[in-house]
């Protein structure tokens, strides 16, 4: 049984459909990305798995159950942590505040869930008393990462965590998420770096106007000339 | 040196122990636009009426007690009306929002509409005020009078010119003090607290994390209302109760909150004492300090005041002015909490 499920989604903000029978699958320990185009509904579809966007078709499956018409605060519960792309931190807080924050829902002591993510991300041990929104880039996608872990979700969906670091600091946070999966949790990317990504994803989906136009192991999507030629620069 | 030390108690009594004691009104009272402001998002005119509206409850709860016979003498019997009037200010703040304010909330009226909205509620708790308790000057000030007696401290200290601080302001001062160590250690220690920051600070995260919109809310118009029934008993205490003064107190309380950085319940802080020291300090006729400090022949003959009392709330205006024309986010960064 793959962990997520996500079937013929469509749906959009308006009249018009963004997702058109856009269909994703992920499976725990697995790294998939989602990459494309401006404007392919990339985010949409990670919205839209998370419950953040009504469907109009298809359906989502998580662990086996249908959840298509859950609210995302219950889709946290059911063991989804959701990474916004943008304002995902608590800037005005420090950063085991965020954590702290990140843990709301849980009545039992999450002490431990704080050191697993402070294990995971040592450079936030020293700053964990500085207010989140005075770190560096790099420091804040940590800690936003950090905040969605805190519920120990076996999904984690990553919306562009890459946007706006240097490529050192880039490849530093694809390990740490490469370790994460390793830990047991499916990972659902969507990623502007689509060359990076690919690289370390076991699974690919090029979306293409809200529809899959490719996809595959991340490898093969890479050496596939159709995706290169239009999506990688050659 | 005389002349240094009698210019120096007679500053005291008409400029220092004043001011802290009004500055500790205006910052309780500022405390909680600040916090609306920031949680809720808008400017909550109805906040000096919430006040009066405390008051009454705090006047009403004194007379109640006076008639029963409590008393906690040398300490005034309205200390101990105290948690009444909160808790009844904290059930009209929650009736007000499930009322009025939710409504709103629920269609995600723009904060101008809210403002407006305040306005309705002001007038509402404005004539509520009136019609239970009447609009005429109400005292229920008693106990002890003073903590330092002006006599006694000339006896002691052999000085013509004689501390004296009241009991009301020594309680104003001590009670607002241990407000706001409370207010602080909720709003950082708290779960409660820091989910009101985090709520504040980033409305969408925080649904993410679970944390429910409704009950910090509700907790955001208890605190409010708490500092509302607090800053006006206290104020009416140290003054006198008039239903009327509440509402010319709107114009300094948020003075206060702007001018320290609205949103930063530190600045609000700040803000009440520099609105509270700026009004004192420049309507005080400086005419017997400076004859104590200067040689007979230079005492001034005109009464040295800056400017008339008459004009006390032109200064609030004028301080807000200034602050927003040189530093428009507040003396300390505002929208912080």
């Amino acid at each position: 049984m793959t962990h997520l499920v996500a079937e013929e989604m469509r749906g959009g903000y308006g009249a018009a459909d963004i997702l058109q029978d856009c269909s994703l699958e992920v499976a725990r320990g697995e790294i998939a990305v989602i990459v494309g185009p401006n404007g392919a509904g990339k985010s949409t579809a990670l919205k839209a798995i998370f419950g953040l966007l009504g469907l109009r078709g298809g359906s989502v499956r998580f662990e086996g159950e249908e959840i298509t018409g859950v609210a995302p605060q219950e889709r946290v519960a059911l063991g989804m942590g959701f990474v916004p792309q943008s304002a995902n931190i608590f800037a005005t807080m420090t950063v085991e505040e965020n954590l702290e924050m990140g843990a709301y829902i849980r009545t039992d002591d999450y002490t431990e869930t704080v050191q697993d993510v402070l294990t995971l991300f040592p450079a936030l041990t020293e700053r964990r008393r500085q207010a989140a929104g005075e770190l560096s880039g790099g420091l804040r996608q940590q800690v936003a990462i950090g905040r969605a872990l805190m519920t120990r979700p076996s999904l984690l969906l990553l919306d562009e965590p890459t946007a706006g670091l240097s490529p050192i600091v880039m490849d530093q946070l694809f390990d740490r998420i490469t370790g994460i999966a390793k830990e047991g949790v499916a990972i659902l990317m969507v990623e502007q770096n689509a060359r990076q990504a690919l690289n370390i994803a076991d699974k690919g989906y090029v979306l293409v106007q809200g529809q899959n136009r490719f996809s595959g192991a991340g490898r093969a999507l890479l050496e596939n000339p159709d995706v290169r030629q239009s999506f990688l620069g050659g | 040196m005389d002349g240094f030390l009698n210019a120096t108690v007679l500053l005291s009594n008409f400029v220092l122990v004043p001011g802290l004691a009004y500055g500790a009104q205006l910052a309780l009272g500022a405390l909680g636009v600040t916090l609306v402001y920031r949680v809720l998002r808008f400017a909550n005119l109805s906040h000096g009426d919430l006040m009066a509206f405390g008051a009454m409850l705090g006047v009403l709860s004194t007379w109640a007690l006076q008639a029963a016979g409590v008393s906690i003498a040398p300490l005034p019997t309205a200390l101990l009306a105290l948690p009444l009037a909160i808790l009844g200010t904290a059930l009209m703040s929650l009736f007000i929002e499930t009322a009025v304010y939710r409504h709103h909330r629920l269609r995600r009226s723009a904060p101008a509409i809210f403002m407006i909205v305040s306005v309705g509620v002001m007038f509402m708790l404005n004539g509520l005020v009136r019609v239970v308790i009447g609009p005429d000057d109400q005292r229920f000030a008693d106990g002890a009078r003073f903590i330092v007696r002006a006599r006694d401290f000339e006896a002691m200290t052999g000085l013509s010119e004689g501390l004296s601080i009241r009991v009301s302001q020594g309680i104003t001062f001590a009670v607002a003090m241990a407000a706001v160590a409370a207010l602080f250690y909720f709003l950082n220690r708290s779960r409660a607290g820091k989910a009101m920051r985090a709520y504040a600070d980033n409305e969408d995260l925080a649904l993410l994390s679970g944390i429910d919109p409704d009950r910090v809310v509700r907790h955001t118009w208890i605190i409010a209302a708490a500092l509302a029934a607090i800053a006006g008993t206290l104020y009416g205490l140290d003054k006198s109760f008039k239903p009327f003064t509440y509402f010319q107190l709107l114009l300094p309380v948020f003075a206060a909150a702007i001018v320290g950085g609205i949103g930063n319940p530190v600045g609000a802080i700040v803000g009440g004492f520099v609105v509270s020291f700026s009004e004192i300090g420049l309507t005080y006729a400086y005419k017997k300090f400076l004859t104590y400090l200067v040689p007979p022949a230079w005492a001034p003959e005109g009464l040295m005041q800056l400017i008339a009392t008459d004009y006390k709330f032109a200064i609030s205006f004028a301080i807000l002015v200034i602050v927003l024309l040189i530093r428009p986010t507040g003396i300390l960064p505002g929208r912080v909490l």
